[in-house]
């Protein structure tokens, strides 16, 4: 494992993020805290920390409905999107977006997004930016099976690959769009394998070792940012709720819910970073009570944070 | 009578037309065996089979434009469209190809399409699911715009949506799944183009339509504590419009109100007020006053889109405005 220490705990720090941030919106939102709705991350954590590592703070990312997970691995603040999910005046977005539209272009952060597939022509349109600019930033889109049977997702990867664009596109292929199992509506069992008809590189790996994740991605940004252009990269996972808080799960076998969540990626990678003698438990213990702490600060911070004035509702519609 | 909720009375008139014509087919995501996101589809997969109730991929595009494809060859297609928001994306199909065939190529092919999709805010849904964009839609020749306001009038109108050989966009307020309403057993169907007078009155007419009818009603008894008789019309399709209603209301009353969730520019209060303002003129004691959001996307903080959409508030004080008190 060709990894940098810090990398490697920076890893494990923000996939415990994830879990916190994510197992407390779950009681939050049970307990009526927080408004409108959410769908939550909760068993995909290795992918969007694997696909996020390998970049600079200054790179893109663009993200979906399920989006807690890609900002916090991007480097997002638990108490300001925490914030944002309460609709206080200190969020990301000062209240206006919430779960489904935090954005935060400082960090490269290009929005969630309530509309399935329509991260994928923005991430090209950040790449083809950045091409433009000679800037040498990446730009990682992340997307779901459904979205991939969009069209935007064909006319996205086809110009990317056309124009050798720097973008990973990062398809977190959980299995189910909403209800649907994707063999229902689609015949492939690889939405990798689609890559063949762009003519760029096209991988799977497994969606819950980060580390399987990081190095994919890794090689695939390295490519992206030497300007040969785009990889697919299909990460198989699985989400461990329904597909939005409040929905009865009806169409997952029990089973299949229980067998991955058996294979959750923290543990193992827990066990791997010990092993092989990255950090000693202690250690890891230490990263884990500061994620716990920060974690109810930012609770704190949102609870005390006041709600956007009535008046601020009209702003930032127009430049 | 018999009450239903109103996605129950929707999934009824999708049952009984299914029975009724072997041709309604049935498309969209999730509403096979999971009954649809508002529960609309529910035992319609059991009952019919996949090969009428076809769950999609989420491809809004392919699946709305092969519904145009169908319409033209002999079935009945009514797809659902989970939020309405996303109907951008299916956009050209609709506006470019379905609502122009027929006159494109002269009037020899039908266009028999319902496109069901739910509406509206009031849930801090976000910018992204709260949108309601029937004005778009009343805007384009070839395209019939639905807005059922109660279960009884979902459900006859879905029938006439389905029957018409026209494409039919059916707009369904979210806020109103899961409110009930009497629907008798006996088949019957509505017209399109027939507003319902709700409330009648005789001091100042509301028009409205959707969701905002339930708001207006309740403001309507608040002001007749107040003294003050409101006439409340619910357009229940704001394309066709019931012109002949709102004319003779106004002539009536001699004062109207507009009431709608969205935005107002180019709207369906905008057609409202200028049918009016054009053929009533002289009837008029006050104002004209439309209710409507204010224009930004609708946020998702409570605080906020409490501010962006209209309060029952504002229904009652554009009464009192357009009577001068």
């Amino acid at each position: 494992m060709n990894i940098p220490r810090e990398k490697l705990l920076m890893m494990y720090e923000r996939m415990l993020k994830i879990r916190e941030f994510e197992d407390r919106v779950r009681v939050l939102f049970a307990e009526g805290e927080l408004p409108g709705f959410v769908h939550l991350y909760l068993g995909e954590e290795a992918v969007a920390v694997g696909a996020c590592a390998p970049l600079n703070d200054d790179d893109y990312i663009t993200s979906t409905h399920r989006g807690h997970g890609h900002i916090i691995a991007k480097g997002g603040e638990l108490d300001r999107m925490m914030a944002e999910l309460y609709g206080r005046a200190t969020g990301y977005n000062k209240g206006k977006g919430g779960s489904m539209h935090i954005a935060y272009p400082k960090l490269g952060i290009l929005g969630a997004n309530g509309i399935v597939s329509a991260g994928i022509p923005i991430a090209t349109g950040a790449a083809m930016s950045a091409k433009v600019r000679k800037s040498g930033q990446v730009a990682v889109c992340f997307f779901g099976d459904g979205a991939s049977n969009e069209g935007t997702f064909h006319e996205s990867l086809n110009i990317a690959s056309a124009y050798s664009l720097p973008i990973v596109y990062v398809c977190e292929n959980n299995l189910y769009a909403v209800s649907t199992r994707q063999s229902r509506v689609r015949k492939i069992e690889d939405i990798a394998d689609r890559s063949i008809g762009y003519g760029m590189p096209g991988v799977v790996v497994d969606g819950n070792d980060v580390v399987a994740v990081f190095e994919a991605c890794k090689e695939a940004v390295d490519r992206a940012r030497s300007g040969a252009g785009p990889t697919l990269v299909e990460c198989k996972t699985y989400r461990w709720r329904a597909h939005f808080e409040g929905e009865v799960d009806t169409y997952r076998p029990p089973e299949e819910v229980e067998a991955w969540i058996k294979r959750e990626p923290i543990a193992p990678y827990e066990k791997l970073l010990v092993q092989q003698g990255i950090a000693s438990e202690a250690e890891l213990k230490a990263i884990k009570d500061a994620v716990i702490k920060e974690m109810e600060e930012a609770v704190e911070f949102a609870r005390k944070s006041p709600f956007p004035a009535p008046e601020t509702a009209l702003e930032d519609v127009w430049a | 009578m018999r009450q239903l909720f109103y996605n129950q009375a929707l999934g009824e008139a999708l049952a009984e037309e299914m029975r009724r014509d072997k041709t309604v087919t049935l498309w969209g995501i999730d509403i096979g065996p999971y009954g649809g996101a508002n529960g609309v589809t529910k035992g319609l997969w059991e009952e019919f089979g996949e090969a009428r109730v076809i769950d999609t991929p989420v491809a809004e595009l392919g699946y709305v434009g092969m519904g145009v494809g169908a319409a033209a060859t002999g079935i009945r297609p009514v797809i659902e469209l989970q939020f309405s928001d996303w109907i951008t994306l299916p956009m050209e199909m609709i506006v470019n190809q379905a609502a122009k065939m027929r006159y494109m190529f002269g009037g020899i092919l039908e266009m028999p399409l319902v496109i069901r999709a739910p509406i509206g805010g009031y849930l801090n849904a976000g910018a992204q699911h709260s949108n309601s964009f029937e004005s778009w839609f009343a805007f384009v020749p070839g395209i019939k715009v639905v807005v059922p306001s109660t279960p009884y009038d979902a459900k006859g109108l879905l029938k006439t949506a389905i029957r018409d050989n026209n494409t039919v966009i059916f707009f369904e307020h979210k806020k109103l799944y899961g409110i009930k309403g009497e629907v008798p057993e006996e088949e019957y169907t509505i017209p399109f183009g027939e507003a319902a007078i709700r409330r009648e009155g005789k001091d100042v007419t509301i028009v409205t339509y959707a969701y905002q009818t339930l708001r207006t009603l309740s403001v309507a008894e608040k002001l007749a504590k107040a003294g003050i008789d409101a006439e409340v019309i619910d357009l229940r399709t704001v394309k066709p419009m019931d012109e002949t209603r709102i004319l003779e209301s106004v002539k009536k009353t001699h004062h109207l109100v507009v009431a709608q969730e969205i935005w107002k520019t180019c709207s369906v209060s905008s057609e409202v007020a200028a049918l009016v303002a054009e053929q009533a003129l002289d009837y008029l004691d006050g104002p004209i006053v439309r209710v409507t959001a204010k224009e930004a996307p609708v946020p998702f903080s409570p605080s906020l889109e409490e501010e962006v959409l209209p309060k029952e508030q504002d229904i009652y004080d554009a009464v009192l405005k357009t009577l001068g008190r």
